[in-house]
């Protein structure tokens, strides 16, 4: 039989005016939510003693105990519906998926069940299930998928994709405490660049749901986008105004579901262009929703017709010229906003 | 100078012969020394993405694959594989080569740089690739063994799957249909205790897997995973029962991960003294070399002879895989359909055309 080994004491969390990454900032908001409200607990696969399998929850188990950080066997469907279940008892659970790609296991309990609970009178479900997502670190097929929008087309969910530390945390604690169901996806790509890292409020806050942010102000295009994406974005920014003297506004979603359109729209206003530049692939992708919501509203203020950037309609592949292929980079942007600038 | 041989041979039993033996023998070695290779190929950064071990648990893969039917003109039996058996791979057929070149994410591996691990399909060998997320595999190798039902062959299907993933609704569902039909599905549960770091005790309130066979209505039996012969046998009446129109049988091996899940999990949940505990008293090659000779079925000489000619063997595949290109980028939009590629993303068209893609 196996032994399982007592962990050693681990440190509590990110010394007070240290910079964290945006794993550690979505650790502490976890941590904080933990401590805040006695009915917040975990669920996932090796969430415990391993500390999860990013070890986004390692200490939790010593702190928090085996009745608040539970470790699952493999069973997507089966964590997810008793997370539901603990919610209509007045718990606030969070999943953990391992990977977010298999959150496809679960779709159905969180499609028709989860996500319809208060419409059929059932009561709202205030749960969060998060996990790692995003292309980009070699993964494969099976671990690297955005998956947000098979979810998107969903009523009765929210959806979050952060980019930043400080929204990350905001944002995570935000989820928890919303009455709603909301899926948090943490894209691993951006969990420990250490040129994210950031020095965060002592004091509690939030990042409220729905709202999005201006990443970086500008005159000249605005560029849509979220997560992983925001920063090269940021990066093709910082090209096209050395180099072209364009200056690129760039939205960062923050939340996809409810979409913040006055902010798009607002912005769209003010640059006359339109690029929405998202790592899911292309067909189906939220530019499609975006762009369209864009003409019904905002359609008079554009001089161009409105652009995507996006992953090509394929599966994530694996090798690495392969996989720099599929997803959108720093060029294509530059190219994109090239193009509309002209227009 | 002559060394001393025996002067009597044990009768070899389960119908194998001295050449089977030695075949067994070559795998499991070969199984054990391309993994060692792989590692020191990750270790070089050569092997993109991760790398599982198998190490200690090598014998069940060899030793069950080997019950099958191995064919290379698509009518033997098919095996789907997990990420630990890589040894039921090269049992059915994989060559050393082709696994390299996957691991290298070569434009010219069987999955063509898109998959990783032995996610591997060759139909004509008779094996099927696996997806990432567990139990998938259940339902569809359930698939493949109604076809043989369905034709009358006399084929039948072995599948894997760990400890932890039978906790999956697919692994349930998947048993439960081919259980239904009756299907020529061997299922096998590898029960190595581990599932990343969580212990079978969180996976199952079951005493042990095969209490499970009765509830679903199949057989059941449990082998001492480390003892190569027991899984040969217990495979092949699993297989034979198969064939005979018995349906399918749930096995379960009993053994032992000695590396971590990945090679980046270092394995801190586990006592040390316990895997050192396996690896000196119950490694499934020691004590299959042990048997081989104490029994005067081979020879230590014969063993090393093997031996030697693996290592050849690897090096040269190594060689030849580094040797290999890596994918074209534009090869990320084929096999998509099977109609040609999908559109290039527009800004990689020059000029940039949006009316393109
Ligand atoms: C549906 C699903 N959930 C989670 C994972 C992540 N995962 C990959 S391997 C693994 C542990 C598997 O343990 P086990 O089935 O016992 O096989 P072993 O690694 O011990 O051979 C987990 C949780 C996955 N691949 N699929």
């Amino acid at each position: 039989m196996a032994t399982v080994l007592e962990k050693p004491e681990h440190l509590r969390l990110t010394e007070q005016g240290k910079p964290v990454t945006l794993l550690e900032a979505i650790r502490e908001g976890l941590w904080e939510e933990m401590e805040r409200d006695p009915s917040v607990f975990l669920m996932g696969e090796d969430i415990g003693a391993y500390g999860g399998a990013f070890k986004m929850t390692d200490g939790f188990l010593d702190a928090f105990g085996g009745l608040r950080v539970v470790d699952t066997p493999i069973s997507e469907i089966g964590f997810t519906g008793a997370a539901a279940g603990a919610a209509h008892m007045g718990m606030r659970p969070v999943c953990e998926m391992q990977f977010i790609d298999f959150i496809s296991c679960a779709y159905d309990m969180i499609t028709n069940y989860i996500a319809t609970s208060r419409y059929r009178g059932s009561g709202g479900v205030p749960m969060v299930i998060r996990g790692p997502s995003g292309g980009g670190v070699r993964g494969g097929p099976f671990h690297s998928q955005n998956p947000e929008m098979a979810f998107f087309h969903t009523p009765g969910l929210k959806i979050v994709y952060p980019s930043t530390p400080y929204d990350a945390k905001g944002l995570i604690k935000a989820a928890i405490r919303d009455n709603d169901p909301v899926l948090f996806f943490e894209h691993k790509w951006l969990y420990r660049r250490p040129q994210l890292r950031e020095v965060l409020p002592n004091e509690d806050y939030i990042v409220p749901l729905g709202k999005a942010r201006t990443h970086r102000e500008g005159r000249d295009i605005t560029i849509v986008t979220y997560a992983a994406m925001v920063h090269k974005c940021a990066e093709a920014a910082e090209i096209l105004e050395k180099e072209d003297g364009l200056s690129v506004e760039i939205i960062d979603l923050r939340t996809l579901l409810p979409l913040d359109e006055d902010a798009i729209i607002e912005s769209v206003k003010k640059t006359s262009r339109l690029l929405i530049v998202h790592e899911d692939t292309r067909t189906g992708g939220i530019a499609g929703e975006i762009a369209m919501r864009i003409n019904e509203k905002a359609w008079e203020w554009l001089d161009a017709p409105p652009l995507r950037v996006a992953a090509a309609d394929a599966p994530v592949p694996y090798s690495p010229p392969l996989e720099d292929y599929f997803l959108p980079q720093v060029d294509d942007v530059i190219k994109a906003a090239r193009h509309l600038a002209k227009y | 100078m002559a060394t001393k041989t025996k002067t009597r041979t044990a009768a070899i039993p389960h119908g194998l012969t001295r050449e089977q033996l030695l075949e067994m023998y070559r795998l499991v070695r070969l199984t054990r020394s391309l993994e060692e290779k792989l590692e020191v190929l990750f270790k070089q950064s050569k092997v993109v993405g991760g790398l599982f071990r198998s190490l200690g648990q090598e014998g069940e893969s060899v030793a069950s694959a080997f019950a099958l039917n191995r064919r290379d003109d698509g009518t033997g039996d098919m095996l789907s594989p997990l990420i630990r058996n890589l040894g039921s791979m090269l049992t059915i057929g994989s060559r050393p080569v082709e696994v390299v070149k996957q691991y290298m994410a070569k434009a010219d591996s069987l999955a063509r740089g898109k998959e990783l691990n032995i996610h591997i399909t060759d139909y004509q060998r008779g094996f099927i690739g696996q997806i990432s997320p567990l139990g998938d595999l259940i339902p569809v190798m359930a698939g493949v063994a109604l076809t043989f039902k369905q034709r009358g062959q006399d084929r039948v299907g072995m599948v894997y799957i760990g400890d932890g993933a039978t906790s999956t609704g697919a692994f349930h569902e998947g048993v439960n249909f081919a259980a239904v039909q009756r299907l020529p599905l061997v299922v096998i549960v590898e029960n190595n205790q581990w599932a990343y770091s969580t212990p079978s005790k969180f996976m199952t309130a079951a005493k042990q897997f095969i209490d499970k066979a009765p509830g679903y209505g199949v057989a059941g039996e449990q082998v001492d995973g480390n003892d190569m012969l027991a899984v040969y046998a217990a495979s092949k009446r699993a297989v034979d029962r198969a064939r005979a129109g018995e349906g399918v049988t749930l096995l379960e091996f009993m053994t032992y991960r000695r590396k971590g899940h990945a090679q980046h999990d270092a394995q801190t949940y586990v006592d040390p003294a316990e895997i050192e505990h396996w690896a000196s008293t119950n490694d499934p090659i020691d004590r299959y070399v042990k048997t081989l000779v104490d029994n005067g079925w081979a020879t230590a000489e014969e063993l090393t002879a093997i031996g030697a000619d693996i290592d050849r063997e690897l090096d040269e595949a190594v060689a030849e895989a580094e040797q290999s290109p890596l994918p074209e980028p534009e090869e990320a939009l084929t096999d998509v359909y099977g109609d040609g590629p999908v559109n290039a993303p527009w800004t990689r068209h020059t000029p940039p055309d949006p009316t393109l893609a």
